[in-house]
């Protein structure tokens, strides 16, 4: 498969690379890793008139604290993130995404940021995303601006970064003492596409109870969304068995759930309520300092 | 026709430059422009694996990277693993252990196998399966192939051999 013709531009800084996007006013795509973008231009899903390549920008890919958030830069890639001992400490839940997003090949050229602003409702990141309250940072033409997690996900392939904007950074806020974080999926086994994927974020209070709890699902809906209802449900309860099981049963609630080849709505519907009491398990025993509870 | 761009990269220890359309994979790239077969097109969706090569030092699949974008890099085949008659000892060991059917996979397989073996010369058998999760074989069922780099891990290249760049 061979994309339809397009130029090609290899900025090397991000102002040129906003002048460029400005230039083709809304008829460029900016290109970091590829392995979102490139896929849709070879099925020619996509015919931008151009690609502006971030790949030679310097100093794009990092991860490192700001402010006690860890930023992630635009270039980060997964395999970046898998091989983070900071992050395997600070925010397991992501390098443990990190590490079941497709396959070594894909990890070694896929980026997070890339990944975040494709919105594939089916990818592992947005799950995280919600799971650890995501900033967005972007620069466009008129400088500066930060798109909260909640107003990211705008629908299936579309988040919030505008034509002439780039997704510089994402930060992700590092959970505090007490709390353990998880994620937990049920790939397609060819492409590893998350038929469900569950990121969960648990806080204990000094009781023992669940002081917060952050919900992120995945390759459930239409666009990838926070569990609010298993949230809200878990909050200020002992994380038992059986306040997870009841927990998760809201894993749904209010989501039009989708059906294909793969699996059809009810049994998505089944996956993402057992992935979630999964997820929630992990990561309350984290959370604890307990080894984690065995799959069943 | 969108403007051609001139690309410089290394391709088994050797430098070439090409005039290129931006359009242009890196697969195609390496199977036309330089005639280098032995990277296979397979699925061509990123799942397959049968177009993996190294670029600089990392596993990645070709046929999901751009022409323009391996400017400047280093890049492996399948070509440059074997010096003359002496073949790299994954592409040894798939001989010696069954490790390839109808061949088709088996370049992408063996560069998969070469990148996990340049990172980590002793990986466990987890490790092994983990780093061919990206390269689908229709034929083997996989067991010759894991055993095939078990053996190249057991016998590595003498200190002269190995992958060029």
């Amino acid at each position: 498969m061979i994309p339809a013709s397009f130029e090609y531009h290899a900025p090397r800084s991000v102002e040129e690379a906003i002048q460029l996007l400005q230039r083709y006013n809304g008829e460029a795509k900016l290109l970091a890793g590829g392995h979102s973008l490139l896929p849709m231009l070879k099925l020619r899903l996509l015919q931008p008139e151009a690609l502006i390549d971030l790949g030679r920008v310097p100093g794009l890919a990092y991860i490192r604290p700001a402010d006690g958030d860890l930023a992630i830069g635009a270039l980060t890639t997964y395999a970046d993130i898998e091989q983070s001992a900071q992050l395997a400490q600070q925010a397991r839940v992501l390098a443990e995404a990190a590490a079941l997003v497709a396959d070594v090949q894909v990890r070694n050229r896929g980026t997070l940021c890339g990944s975040l602003a494709h919105a594939d409702p089916a990818g592992d990141p947005p799950a995280v995303a919600y799971a650890l309250d995501a900033q967005f940072h972007l620069q466009g033409p008129n400088g500066a601006r930060t798109v909260g997690v909640d107003d990211w996900f705008v629908d299936t392939l579309e988040s919030a970064v505008g034509p002439d904007e780039v997704l510089t950074e994402v930060r992700l806020a590092v959970p505090g003492p007490r709390s353990g974080s998880a994620y937990r999926k049920f790939e397609q086994p060819a492409s590893h596409y998350a038929l469900v994927g569950v990121a969960a974020l648990i806080t204990l209070a000094e009781d023992g109870t669940v002081a917060r709890c952050r919900v992120g699902i995945t390759g459930v809906g239409p666009v990838a969304y926070r569990a609010t209802g298993v949230e809200g449900a878990l909050t200020g309860k002992r994380p038992d068995e059986a306040a997870l099981r009841e927990a998760a049963a809201h894993a749904v609630d209010g989501v039009e759930v989708l059906g294909d080849l793969h699996a059809s709505p009810p049994f998505r519907s089944h996956l993402a309520q057992v992935y979630t009491q999964r997820a929630l398990a992990a990561a309350a025993a984290r959370a604890a300092g307990q080894p984690d509870p065995r799959a069943p | 026709m969108a403007s051609t761009h001139e690309i410089t990269l290394t391709v088994n220890g050797q430098s070439v430059t090409r005039e290129v359309e931006p359009r242009l994979l890196l697969v195609y790239f390496l199977r036309d422009a330089l005639g280098l077969t032995g990277t296979h097109v397979g699925c061509d969706t990123t799942q397959c694996g049968a177009c993996t090569v190294i670029m600089n030092g990392k596993a990645v699949k070709s046929c999901t990277i751009l022409a323009v974008q391996a400017d400047g890099q280093e890049i492996t085949t399948i070509e440059g693993l074997a010096h003359g008659d002496q073949l790299d000892p994954v592409q040894e060991g798939f001989r010696v252990k069954h490790g390839l059917q109808c061949g088709y996979c088996t370049p992408g397989m063996i560069m998969s196998a070469r990148a996990l073996l340049n990172e980590n010369p002793h990986p466990s058998e987890a490790e092994i399966r983990r780093a061919i999760d990206g390269n689908l074989c229709r034929c083997t069922g996989y067991e010759g192939i894991v055993r095939a780099i078990e053996w190249a891990a057991e016998h590595p290249a003498p200190a002269s051999a190995g992958v060029r760049s």
